[in-house]
């Protein structure tokens, strides 16, 4: 007894779960790295320039705006790696390094950092990021490579070293996306082709299965709320389903809205971020399906031909909204409130 | 009746219980410490007066301090010995407060001297629980609740259900499965009195079915009585919290700030019933408790029979404890409250000992910024949204905590702080946040009463 050294003392509950913000980050990582590989595969060298610089961009923001003001740094708790790794998977290949990293350097300090850090931003800094890149170089953003091309493993497509603030030459044809085939020339895409992969489109989006995969990992380790894409799904298939049904030649499909595009991608991923999401089930599930609505409505009416990052983005904003509305009931409030009522 | 479908409550957490430790060890008795140290206030409510002096020599079982009105009860002397001196005593908040240091008779024989008995056919209701408030029983859950004030309710509340409390759901306790065991009969004895002092038509007693021995021993107990139903509810935490227990197992929901009579329940737990069962009709008084001794750091694990007013330093040398012991609970892990130094004593209250090493508990020191995760609100018992309130917690919005987000429901479980993958102190920033508010209480009842002076004066004044 004499070697007890001093007693620690804290406030109940003194034992804990163990799960931490770190380990559920890295999880995250993890489910991606599978969509990343996939990306390199159908992609090249040109994918890997792309994710590094664009999980390096994020990472150094994150290091030097958590030194400059909060004294630590933050990058220890991966969430600059996902917002990094969630940013590059949606751009496209043969992107200028320069304006990934620009996008990077402004998506983490203007998406995430103004609003103060981890917990307190209101959007997806990702596709903060990813809307900037829209808004500055749309020109860019929609020029696809081509996927599966030969030479993808030996050599860089002359636009991705393209020099800073230089207009980027393309070289060789360039493959249209599955939607916007769709939407300015009618032309469906095989869904088989939309499953595996195999079509052109943004880094990450390309193929479902492998994304879906990764999503259920997450939930199995409770560590996504499946009902956010339940919700997203629900919608989207609806909604389509009757559009498709009223006039099929115009409007496309279900399965075709579900896996094309970037839709399986946000869905899973980006839609579910935790902390731009609602925090009570019913709440993520209405979120779900606001969000499948918008996905719809801008793909089938609006000029642009994939809605899915301003549906999320719109979303985000209306969160903290459905948070206020959708609270859980409370234990003996229903109880407490009839009580009254009788004695009234 | 074996029920087959488990009643349960919505959300909670399952834990990893490491009853398996003690729950098949039988009670033991443990040795008279040299030096008993009893704090007067070991109930909730007001503390009662010491009838002993300095110096006076006093038989095991004679009362030593008096109930101080409606919520105090009866203390006795664990041992008989010599009362060394009445003066403050160290206690589990860290305040000293005032207490009786009696020390014992080495050769004593530690004969029970025995008060007025109470038999449960011929006393009155009245009787019994004025029995119950002069044995010194209290809710030996861990509350320390005095027993005979819940079994008054209000005139326009009459009561149609007691409910024994035998879910334990606290990991590491096994306290009240022991009892089960060993002490069925007085459990049911303690329910007839019960079920007379407050006219309850029937008794239901909800075990936790992680606990299938002491369910089917009750069960076995039970079919002697006319109006004792035996229920296994379902293992989870917090099932053992009152309001919960009562929603699982009648489906009556106890309104928002109201107390369970206010449905016609009352809730008591299976120890407390034992006690009143064993102690009744002898006329004796509380003078031990069976507590759990146990966790990482014991060497003999065990539930003993220990004296109230044992100090804690006895308890872990005669369980003996590891070198690297750095942490003591009293009570669960879940609920119960760390020890800040050896020298306080077991209360009627403490139910268990547990003593963990450094390694045991995952390091809690890096903090992370709420990040919505939700898990909180998925396992709230009470559908709270401590998220939220965590957050408002840190702006120091305490009103808005207690008005808009439901404060004073909370009953401070833990599970939202068990879960919280960014570490954050929830409970304990509800706890500030109830005293805070109650300060702030106090501080306006001040204002309000030098405002209707300041007008008074005025108006005398005139």
């Amino acid at each position: 007894m004499k070697k007890i050294k001093i007693l620690t003392i804290d406030s109940s509950p003194h034992i804990r779960s163990g799960a931490s913000v770190d380990t559920i980050m890295r999880h995250v990582v993890y489910a991606l790295l599978p969509v990343a590989a996939f990306a390199i595969y159908s992609f090249g060298l040109a994918a890997i320039a792309v994710l590094l610089t664009a999980v390096l961009s994020c990472v150094v923001t994150e290091h030097v705006l958590a030194k400059k003001f909060q004294q630590t740094s933050t990058v220890g708790d991966w969430s600059a790696t996902i917002t990094g790794l969630l940013y590059g998977l949606t751009l496209p290949a043969g992107l200028p390094l320069w304006m990934v990293f620009i996008g990077g350097v402004i998506g983490l300090s203007l998406g995430k950092f103004l609003f103060g850090g981890l917990g307190c931003n209101v959007f997806n800094p990702a596709l903060v990021a990813r809307a900037f890149l829209q808004a500055a170089f749309p020109t860019s953003l929609t020029t696809w490579l081509p996927a599966f091309a030969d030479d993808r493993f030996t050599t860089l497509p002359s636009s991705t070293l393209t020099l800073p603030f230089l207009k980027p030459v393309y070289d060789g044809m360039s493959g249209a996306t599955p939607l916007a085939a769709m939407k300015f020339n009618g032309q469906a895409t095989d869904i088989t082709d939309l499953l595996l992969g195999l079509t052109g489109g943004s880094l990450g989006e390309t193929c479902s299965v492998i994304i879906l995969l990764g999503g259920i990992y997450l939930i199995a380790r409770n560590m996504m709320n499946w009902r956010i894409p339940i919700g997203i799904f629900i919608s989207v298939i609806m909604l389509s389903a009757f559009f498709h049904w009223l006039e099929p030649d115009k409007y496309a499909g279900p399965l075709f809205m579900l896996f094309s595009g970037g839709l399986m991608l946000g869905a899973i991923f980006m839609a579910t971020d935790m902390v731009a999401s609602p925090i009570t089930n019913l709440g993520c599930f209405i979120y779900g399906l606001l969000m499948g609505v918008l996905i719809v409505v801008i793909r089938y009416w609006s000029g642009l031909p994939e809605g899915v990052m301003y549906a999320i983005l719109f979303m985000n904003a209306v969160s903290p909204h459905i948070d206020h509305f959708i609270q859980p009931v409370v234990f003996g409030k229903i109880a407490g409130a009839q009580k009254a009522k009788q004695e009234n | 009746m074996p029920s087959y479908h488990v009643k349960s409550f919505l959300r909670g957490i399952h834990l990893e219980d490491y009853k398996d430790e003690t729950s098949r060890l039988p009670i033991q008795r443990f040795p008279f410490a040299p030096l008993l140290i009893l704090p007067l206030k070991q109930n909730a409510g007001r503390a009662p007066k010491p009838i002993v002096r300095q110096g006076q020599e006093v038989a095991r079982g004679q009362k030593i301090a008096e109930p101080d009105g409606e919520f105090s009860v009866a203390l006795h002397a664990p041992e008989s010995g010599v009362i060394k001196k009445i003066d403050l005593v160290p206690t589990i908040s860290g305040q000293m407060e005032p207490g009786i240091y009696l020390q014992s008779y080495p050769g004593s024989t530690q004969e029970v001297l025995e008060g007025q008995p109470c038999d449960w056919q011929t006393a009155t209701p009245e009787q019994i629980v004025n029995a119950i408030q002069e044995a010194g029983i209290v809710g030996l859950g861990g509350a320390a609740f005095p027993t005979h004030a819940k079994l008054i309710p209000p005139k326009n509340e009459p009561v149609d259900t007691l409910i024994i409390n035998g879910a334990e759901c606290e990991p590491y306790l096994t306290t009240d499965h022991r009892v089960m065991l060993e002490q069925t009969i007085d459990i049911m004895l303690g329910i007839r009195y019960l079920l007379k002092a407050t006219g309850a038509g029937k008794a239901v007693i909800g075990v936790e079915s992680n606990k299938p021995d002491a369910y089917a021993a009750l069960c076995d107990a039970a079919k002697q009585e006319q109006n004792v139903v035996v229920e296994e509810v379902n293992a989870k935490y917090p099932q053992g919290a009152a309001k919960i227990l009562i929603k699982a197992l009648t489906g009556r929901e106890t309104p928002s700030g109201a107390h369970t009579s206010a449905i016609g329940v009352i809730v008591c737990n299976i120890a407390t019933t034992a006690e009143i069962g064993r102690l009744l009709p002898h006329g004796r008084g509380i003078l031990e408790r069976v507590i759990t001794v146990g966790g990482p750091a014991i060497n003999n694990k065990g539930n003993y029979r220990i004296p109230i007013g044992t100090p804690l330093r006895f308890v872990l040398e005669t369980a003996g404890v590891t070198n690297s012991l750095s942490r003591v609970f009293l009570g669960g892990p879940m609920m119960g409250n760390a020890a800040p130094n050896l020298d306080i004593s077991i209360t009627k209250g403490v139910s268990g000992v547990i003593a963990f090493t450094e390694q045991e508990i995952p390091r809690t020191d890096k903090v992370y910024p709420c990040i919505h995760c939700g898990y909180c609100v998925d396992v709230c018992p009470l559908g709270l949204n401590p998220s939220m309130l965590g957050l408002l917690a840190n702006v120091k919005q305490y009103q808005e905590m207690a008005e808009g987000y439901h404060l004073k429901d909370c009953f401070e479980c833990g599970a939202c702080s068990f879960v919280c993958p960014s570490h954050i102190s929830l409970v304990q920033q509800f706890r500030v946040a109830k005293s805070m508010l109650k300060k702030l209480k106090a501080v306006q009842v001040e204002q309000s009463k030098d405002n209707n002076n300041q007008q008074h004066h005025k108006q005398s004044a005139a």
